[in-house]
């Protein structure tokens, strides 16, 4: 009784919102804690997907906040091409450290022992065998029924009718002509044997609120994200970081030094890097808003076409 | 991605603290394919300066190749989805599209309108806080907008704002949108839509979509964004009554249970009294437990985590109320169904019901009446098919707090899940008991009619014949077919030499009888010398042939 009274009283200043009044970010918030947890409560034998990137970030601080005191139930799973950033998998195992959870590295031995790489195969080769198979392998290899991700529907059009439970044939592949029907916030989570589910805690967010996020919660990311002075050179247009003497130069090629951050992580050779000064959050995302290409044009596996991310999702790609 | 604002370049801080404090608002759009919808969202999208450079580069593009708009850019491009939508140039699931303004961060459900895809529009609506029915200003109030206030109304959006869409297409006549409106109002009556708003606009011109419009002056109401903007949703939310559905229990340690949950109605703060569900046992809350520290108070929709003074037996599934406001439990309850599935309900075939955390078996125990989603007349039927509503009689293995959805839409609706197929097969709202209490119709001659009988257990009342068995077989045919009967929530019953004579007066109760006795009073005889196969097998043939005559 008092707290409706409390709502109807409550101040029509703007943005000051009023008693019992969420805001947006702690109800998407509380909406990924309740997706979070009903995984754990549903499934045998859950992973988290951890990619190191800003979203996994985030991702992996709401699964701690859904099972405090104790720690998130499930482990985390990092699928390694061998071509990330170094300080990507420095950041990686202090997190999981930190966190009190179990890190699980897989690489796809075979394509490491076929030396597929980003240089000598291409970029769609590479991903293919160290990314998407790999997945496959180790979600086989485990007996996974259910599986975290980090992918918001924001980020791309394919996404944008992803479910938040996306159910996965034995295969690993999604139909999304067969659906499953997702209402409210109850969510079907009967698998057969080897079937499985794709979940993503994170679908209603947007880049800035995960940006705004990481602010407000003070969530630690990889440094890679804030500018600093690194070594560079010009790939088809990109600035390819030199992460490693993996990275062929020309004769006599010196790498450029230049501030630089990146506003995606993958693997080195295919993630552009951004001149930049920002080396602070708001700066970030002052850039971020000001800045007039979308998110994902830093990544050379969207150029192939505006369809190819349907496909890559159709063969098994998270 | 967010809207252009100055306080970006000129004061981030400010901007980041403005962004911090905005409200969610989730809204629909309801509209077939020609009334406009992907062009009108692509217009909010574009002068809310949501579309990057990139994108807008893309669609300039491909407005060449195959856009619909001549000159004009085609916006919808920007909202198309898969590829195979894109071929067939319509959309046909829910998409969520994303963007803010500087008071609130707006997710829309973007659902096709066409009767085949109500499944979709449910979908979609069943988290919004508002919807937009588009009208073309043209044709006016259609069939279809009849459909999605429907809709609207079944899943319980409390804000509904029709949009006159193509105003430009009838000279911007406010003749024209003063009739529509009076039309619309005029059958929306029947619906109980609470708050409803109307605008006149051209999504493709931009007129009162974002930025009044210069070509209606006689038009001084909000724009299309304002009300998306300004619509208020606080009071929609129940704060009244606690529902707290346990989703895990936490014990990290000996020292530590923690219940943990989303509130999906209500308020509850430490020292609270609070009665489990079902067991019925109290206790009193003794913190509210988050990773920022405890709080004092709790409310819908927040997620925490709930210790109590007591060491009782809590587990998923159960629901915490206030002890003073404890509600009962039900294993039968009316509910309002939306049909999702191509295999059409099988009336007493036993489901998965999800409500909230629990997850019970259960049927379809009675249809009662089907609802034509275009004329909102209601018909009997003895099945659903996909796309179809209707409402319906519920009956679970073990009773759950099934809340009247109009109060709590977290513990008044369900799914439905085929336990074969683990397929989603329907979404279903509960219709609360009060709504009956208090106003029993009184009859002094019998209201069951021999339809309404027939309905509730899925047969025709009939006495099938089956001889020409040898008494051992035919003691094998008759108790399996009356088992596999009853399996599928049949009611038959076995008569034998001697009991015909009650045959009369138990078909009236709506039965199937079964005998092995040869009877000119068969509603259907079968010779069971003419079968073969194994016994097993001829039980089988046995249902084809009753179900080929009708009677299941």
């Amino acid at each position: 009784m008092g707290s409706r009274a409390l709502i109807n009283r409550k101040s029509h200043t703007m943005n000051q919102l009023p008693e019992h009044r969420l805001t947006h970010l702690k109800q998407l918030e509380a909406e990924s804690i309740h997706i979070i947890r009903e995984v754990a409560a549903e499934f045998d034998n859950p992973v988290m997907l951890y990619s190191i990137g800003k979203d996994s970030s985030v991702m992996l601080h709401l699964a701690r906040k859904a099972f405090y005191p104790g720690k998130p139930p499930f482990p985390l799973l990092h699928v390694d091409t061998t071509w990330k950033f170094k300080e990507m998998i420095q950041f990686r195992d202090r997190m999981a450290e930190e966190a009190g959870m179990d890190l699980i590295v897989h690489i796809n031995q075979e394509g490491v022992d076929m030396g597929i790489g980003p240089f000598s195969h291409g970029s769609a080769k590479h991903t293919d065998v160290m990314k998407t198979q790999s997945l496959k392998q180790a979600l086989d290899k485990y007996q996974f029924d259910a599986a975290f991700g980090g992918a918001r529907r924001d980020e791309e059009k394919s996404r944008a009718k992803e479910r938040v439970f996306s159910f996965r044939d034995k295969h690993h592949r999604w139909d999304p002509k067969n659906q499953r029907p997702e209402l409210w916030n109850t969510y079907n989570t009967r698998v057969d044997k080897g079937e499985s589910i794709r979940v993503f805690p994170l679908s209603n967010w947007t880049e800035l609120d995960i940006w705004q996020y990481i602010h407000l919660e003070q969530i630690p990311i990889v440094p890679l994200y804030f500018s600093a002075v690194r070594p560079v050179v010009e790939r088809d247009g990109m600035l390819i970081m030199v992460d490693d003497e993996r990275l062929p130069l020309a004769d006599g090629e010196v790498p450029m030094m230049k501030p630089i951050r990146f506003r995606t992580l993958g693997c080195y050779p295919l993630t552009g890097a951004v001149e930049s000064q920002a080396d602070t959050l708001p700066e970030i995302i002052q850039e971020m808003l000001l800045t007039t290409t979308s998110e994902r044009q830093g990544r050379a596996i969207d150029h192939d076409s505006a369809g190819s991310m349907e496909q890559k999702k159709m063969e098994g790609y998270f | 991605m967010s809207h252009q604002s100055d306080l970006i370049a000129t004061d981030i801080d400010a901007y980041l603290d403005q962004h911090e404090n905005k409200e969610l608002l989730r809204f629909l759009t309801c509209g077939s394919v020609d009334d406009g919808k992907s062009t009108l969202i692509g217009r909010l999208l574009h002068d809310s300066k949501m579309i990057y450079e990139d994108q807008l580069a893309a669609i300039q593009n491909d407005s060449k190749k195959v856009g619909t708009t001549g000159e004009e850019v085609d916006l919808a491009l920007l909202v198309d989805g898969l590829q195979a939508e894109r071929e067939q140039g319509i959309t046909i699931d829910v998409a969520y599209r994303y963007f803010s303004t500087s008071k609130r961060k707006f997710i829309i459900a973007d659902t096709p309108g066409h009767e085949q895809y109500t499944r979709n529009m449910a979908t979609g609506a069943s988290t919004c806080d508002l919807a937009i029915i588009l009208i073309d200003a043209r044709h006016g109030v259609q069939v279809q907008t009849r459909r999605h206030s429907f809709i609207v109304s079944l899943l319980g959006i409390k804000h509904t704002l029709v949009a006159v869409n193509k105003m430009d297409l009838v000279d911007y006549s406010e003749g024209r949108f003063e009739e529509i409106k009076q039309d619309y109002l005029e059958f929306a009556k029947g619906l109980g839509l609470k708050d409803i708003h109307f605008a006149p606009i051209s999504a493709l011109k931009g007129d009162n979509v974002v930025n009044p419009s210069e070509n209606m002056p006689w038009y001084t109401g909000e724009s299309l964004m304002e009300t998306l903007e300004n619509v208020e949703i606080a009071g929609d939310a129940n704060f009244d009554e606690l529902r707290f559905p346990v989703q895990y229990v936490n014990r990290p340690n000996l020292n530590f249970r923690g219940y943990c949950g989303t509130l999906s109605s209500g308020v509850v703060r430490p020292g609270d009294e609070v009665t489990v569900l079902p067991s019925g046992k109290s206790s009193k809350v003794k913190s509210i437990v988050t990773f920022d520290g405890e709080l004092a108070e709790a409310f819908a929709p927040m997620s925490v985590t709930l210790t109590l003074e007591d060491e009782i037996d809590i587990s998923r599934g159960d629901i915490l109320v206030h002890s003073h406001q404890v509600p009962e439990s039900h294993n039968r309850f009316n509910a309002h169904l939306v049909w999702m599935s191509e295999q059409p309900l099988q009336a007493g075939r036993n489901y998965e019901i999800k409500l909230s955390t629990t997850r019970t078996p259960g049927r379809v125990s009675a249809i009662h009446h089907a609802i034509d989603v275009n004329t909102l007349q209601q018909s009997p039927t003895a099945s659903l098919g996909l796309n179809e509503i209707a409402q319906v009689e519920i009956q679970l293995e073990t009773p759950v707090v099934a809340d009247d959805y109009k109060r709590h839409k977290g513990t008044g609706s369900f799914i439905i899940v085929d336990r074969l197929t683990n397929a989603t097969v329907a979404a279903g709202m509960v219709i609360g008991q009060d709504a009956d209490a208090g106003s029993i119709e009184l009859h002094n001659t019998s209201a069951l009619t021999t339809e309404a009988r027939a309905r509730r257990f899925g047969q025709q009342a009939a006495l099938v014949s089956l001889s020409g068995a040898d008494s051992t077989t035919a003691d094998t045919l008759l108790y399996t077919l009356e088992q596999q009967l009853f399996a599928q929530g049949r009611m038959p019953i076995v008569l034998r030499e001697g009991q015909l004579e009650q045959a009369e007066s138990l078909k009236a109760a709506g039965l199937l009888l079964l005998t092995d006795v040869d009877t000119a009073a068969a509603d259907l005889s079968i010779d069971l010398s003419s079968l073969s196969g194994t016994p097993a097998e001829q039980v089988q043939e046995l249902l084809v042939k009753i179900r080929q005559a009708d009677l299941i």
